[in-house]
C-alpha cells in the first residue's frame, strides 16, 4: 500500500512577534517546525504502513529550506520525501496550493505507485483554513474524510476503510472506499521517536525535488498568485477598545473587599445579571 | 499592540491593485446565500447568526437574502425552512432527499454546487463548523472560486466586493481578503463570532425546490453509526451566558478547581486559554480563542489570562469582560471592561465567596421579607 502524507513547514507560532511600530510580522530568526497537526497525520500513516505493509511518501510545497521538514519526517520513519519548489508557487492561496499538490500527488503516483490514502493534518497553525485537504480530495476525485479521530479498520482486499469522524455534537462512523483523503484530527497518537536507523537513513537520503514542470504542471497560470482567486489586501493590528479597563483599586484593601467591589461593579454594568444569577446559579 | 487601523502595513500580495472588471459571465451572479446547517433535525445556531450578517450584506448590495437548506423530507427540514424566514431570509432554496439525512461530503457538495451553478449567488456564507468547513472546501474547489475561512468581519466595499476580514499569523494580526474575478465569493464564520439576530414572526415566503439527481448507490461513503456526545458537560461553552476562564496565572492544574467553583456558583461554564490546553490541563474543547471556541457571554471573567490577540478575538463579543491578572500591563486590560490587579489563585475563592453571599441570601431575604 502506498500512502502520501502532505506536510507543511510553518513558523513556530509561539515565537512570532509583531513589530510594535510597523505592525508587521518579524519573521527573522523565527524557528520553523513541521505543522503540529501534520504530525498526527504522519504517525497515523506510519501506523497503517507498519500494519499493512507498503511505503509512506511525505510531500511538501515550499521554499528550498522546507527540505528540513522533509528530512525530519524521514527520521520519524517515512520512506521517501518529495519537495515541490518553484518560484511560480509563490503567493498561492488554498485553491492554487491544492492544485499544485494534487498535480504532484498524481506525479508521485506515476513515479512511485498510485497512493491508496493521502493524509493531511486537519489544518495548519499559520493559515488555519482547513481547506487544502478537501481541495486535494476534490481535484484528485478521492473520497474525502475530514476530522478523522480514528481509523477503525482497513480491508485491503475489499478496498474499504472505516473511520470515526468528529462531527458537530458527536462522532460519525463512516465506511468508505480506497483511495481516499484523510485529514487527521489532533489528539490521536503522538509522533513516534524515530529509530537511529531512520535517523541515519534520513541524513543520507536523496530528497526528490520537483519544480512545476517536473511535477507535471503544464498550466502555470493555475499556480501562485495568478492561480489564486483570493487576494490579501490589507494586514493590520486589531483596533484597541476606546478605553482601558476600569481598574478596581486594590490598595490597602482586603481581598474580600476588592471582590465585593468587583461584584458590585459587575452588577452595575449588567443589572439584569444580579437577578438572573440568583435564580439560575446553584449557590 | 499597534494603534490604529490606518497604520496598516502595505498591502501584501502583488495583485492588490489589479482588481479588474468582473468577467462578463460572472455579472449575473447576484444575491447573498446562507447555507443552513441541519444537525440531526436541529438548525445549528451559527446559521441564524449568518442570516443576520447576510441580511446586512444583502441590504448594502440591494440584493436578496436566501437560506439554502439540504435535508431529508420531513418536519425538521420544514421547520428549518420556517426558521430561515423567521430570521429574515427573502427566499429559500430547498433540496429534500432521504440521502441528505446525515451529512456526507459527496451528496452535499453536489447539491450545493448544483444550486450555485443554476441560481448564481454573489456571496455564499457557511458556518465554520466541522460540517461547514468540510463542505465549503469541496464546493469552492469544484467551483474554482475563492474561500476565506473563519472570518471575524464581513463587509461590502464601495464597488460591491465582499471584504472578508480574518485573523492571520496565529491571530497576531488581522487581514482583509477579497475574491477577485470569481463568483461566488465564499466565506466561513465560526459560531458566535456574529451577533444572534432577533427572530421575527415573518411567514414562510418563496421556496425554490431543486431536485438532486443523485442516488444512494452512487455514494461511496456510508454512515454506519453516530455516537452522540449527548448532553456532555462541555457542549454549551460557546453559547453560555456566563463564562469564567483561566490561564497560566492559575499556576497549577489543581487550581482549575477554583475556576470550576466560581463557574458553578454563578451558573456559568468554564474554559481556558491556549497554553493550558497545550499543557494538558484541560481538553481542547475548553479552549477559548481564535483556534478554540468563540464565546459571546453576557459576563466573561478571565483569571490569570494575559490576553494575546488570538484569545481576544474569541471573547470580544462578550457584553462585559472582567480581567483578573497580577500584571497591570497585561494586554487583557486593553480590552476588558473591568480589571483587578490581583493574583487569581487567592482572588477566585474570595470572589466565589462574595457571589455566594450576594446571590443566595438575597433570595432567602426576599422570602423572609
Amino acid at each position: 500500500m502506498h500512502i502520501v502524507v502532505c506536510i507543511k513547514q510553518v513558523p513556530d507560532s509561539a515565537q512570532i512577534r509583531v513589530h510594535p511600530v510597523t505592525n508587521t510580522i518579524m519573521r527573522q530568526g523565527v524557528p520553523t517546525i513541521i505543522n503540529p497537526y501534520d504530525l498526527f497525520a504522519l504517525e497515523e500513516a506510519l501506523k497503517v504502513r507498519d500494519y499493512h505493509g507498503g511505503e509512506v511518501t511525505v510531500l511538501t510545497m515550499g521554499p528550498p529550506m522546507a527540505e528540513d521538514a522533509l528530512r525530519k519526517a524521514l527520521t520519524y520513519g517515512a520512506d521517501r520525501a518529495v519537495l515541490l519548489t518553484d518560484r511560480h508557487f509563490a503567493g498561492s492561496d488554498t485553491l492554487a496550493t491544492s492544485f499544485a499538490l494534487s498535480q504532484a500527488i498524481a506525479q508521485i503516483g506515476n513515479s512511485f505507485g498510485t497512493p491508496d490514502i493521502v493524509f493531511t493534518g486537519k489544518q495548519t497553525i499559520d493559515g488555519d483554513t482547513a481547506q487544502v485537504g478537501p481541495g486535494i480530495a476534490k481535484r484528485l476525485n478521492l473520497v474525502q474524510l475530514t476530522y478523522v479521530a480514528k481509523i477503525a479498520s482497513i480491508e485491503l482486499s475489499a478496498r474499504t476503510i472505516t473511520v470515526e469522524r468528529r462531527s458537530e455534537g458527536g462522532t460519525q462512523v463512516l465506511k468508505s472506499e480506497l483511495p481516499c483523503l484523510i485529514t487527521m484530527l489532533e489528539g490521536t497518537a503522538s509522533i513516534r521517536r524515530g529509530s537511529l536507523e531512520d535517523a541515519l537513513r534520513a541524513a543520507r537520503s536523496e530528497i526528490v525535488k520537483w519544480n512545476a514542470a517536473e511535477a507535471g504542471i503544464e498550466d502555470i497560470t493555475k499556480c501562485g498568485l495568478r492561480g489564486s482567486p483570493t487576494v490579501v489586501k490589507r494586514v493590520f493590528a486589531p483596533t484597541p477598545r476606546a478605553e482601558k479597563a476600569a481598574q478596581i483599586d486594590t490598595t490597602e484593601k482586603t481581598v474580600r473587599d476588592v471582590a465585593d467591589e468587583l461584584v458590585t461593579s459587575i452588577f452595575t454594568h449588567q443589572p439584569a445579571l444580579e437577578h438572573e444569577l440568583s435564580s439560575t446559579g446553584s449557590a | 499592540m499597534g494603534t490604529q487601523k490606518s497604520k496598516a502595513s502595505p498591502p501584501a500580495g502583488g495583485r492588490a491593485d489589479t482588481k479588474k472588471k468582473l468577467p462578463e459571465h460572472f455579472r449575473d451572479y447576484r444575491h447573498v446565500w446562507v447555507f443552513m446547517e441541519l444537525e440531526r433535525g436541529q438548525v445549528h445556531p451559527v446559521s441564524f447568526e449568518l442570516l443576520g450578517e447576510g441580511r446586512r450584506l444583502a441590504d448594502q448590495l440591494g440584493a436578496q437574502l436566501a437560506g439554502v437548506i439540504l435535508g431529508p423530507p420531513g418536519d425538521s427540514t420544514q421547520h428549518a425552512v420556517a426558521e430561515a424566514f423567521a430570521y429574515d431570509a427573502d427566499l429559500v432554496y430547498l433540496v429534500e432527499k432521504p440521502l441528505l439525512t446525515d451529512y456526507r461530503n459527496e451528496p452535499f457538495t453536489k447539491a450545493l454546487t448544483d444550486l450555485v451553478n443554476k441560481y448564481k449567488p454573489e456571496i455564499l456564507l457557511l458556518g465554520a463548523t466541522t460540517l461547514g468547513r468540510d463542505l465549503a472546501g469541496s464546493v469552492a474547489t469544484t467551483l474554482l472560486t475563492g474561500l476565506t475561512a473563519d472570518c471575524t468581519g464581513l463587509d461590502v466595499d464601495a464597488d460591491g466586493s465582499l471584504a472578508a476580514t480574518r485573523p492571520t499569523f496565529g491571530g497576531s494580526l488581522l487581514c482583509t481578503i477579497y475574491t477577485l474575478n470569481c463568483r461566488p465569493q465564499m466565506a466561513t464564520v465560526r459560531p458566535r463570532v456574529m451577533r444572534m439576530p432577533q427572530r421575527s414572526n415573518k411567514p414562510i415566503g418563496r421556496v425554490i425546490r431543486h431536485n438532486l439527481r443523485m442516488w444512494e448507490d452512487e455514494i461511496v461513503t456510508k454512515v454506519v453509526d453516530f455516537l452522540s456526545d449527548g448532553q456532555s458537560e462541555n457542549a454549551n461553552l460557546a453559547y453560555a451566558d456566563v463564562v469564567v476562564a483561566g490561564g497560566l496565572g492559575l499556576g497549577a492544574a489543581e487550581n482549575l478547581q477554583l475556576l470550576k467553583n466560581l463557574a458553578h456558583t454563578i451558573g456559568g461554564d468554564y474554559g481556558c486559554s491556549r497554553p493550558l490546553v497545550q499543557k494538558g490541563w484541560l481538553a481542547a474543547d475548553r479552549q477559548i480563542g481564535q483556534t478554540g471556541k468563540t464565546i459571546r457571554p453576557r459576563l466573561y471573567i478571565a483569571a490569570g489570562i494575559s490576553g494575546a490577540v488570538q484569545h481576544r478575538v474569541g471573547v470580544e463579543g462578550a457584553d462585559l469582560i472582567v480581567a483578573i491578572n497580577t500584571d497591570p500591563n497585561a494586554p487583557i486590560f486593553d480590552f476588558a471592561n473591568v480589571g483587578v490587579v490581583a493574583d487569581a489563585i487567592s482572588f477566585l475563592p474570595a470572589l466565589t465567596e462574595v457571589f455566594i453571599k450576594r446571590l443566595a441570601p438575597r433570595n432567602h431575604m426576599r422570602l423572609v421579607n
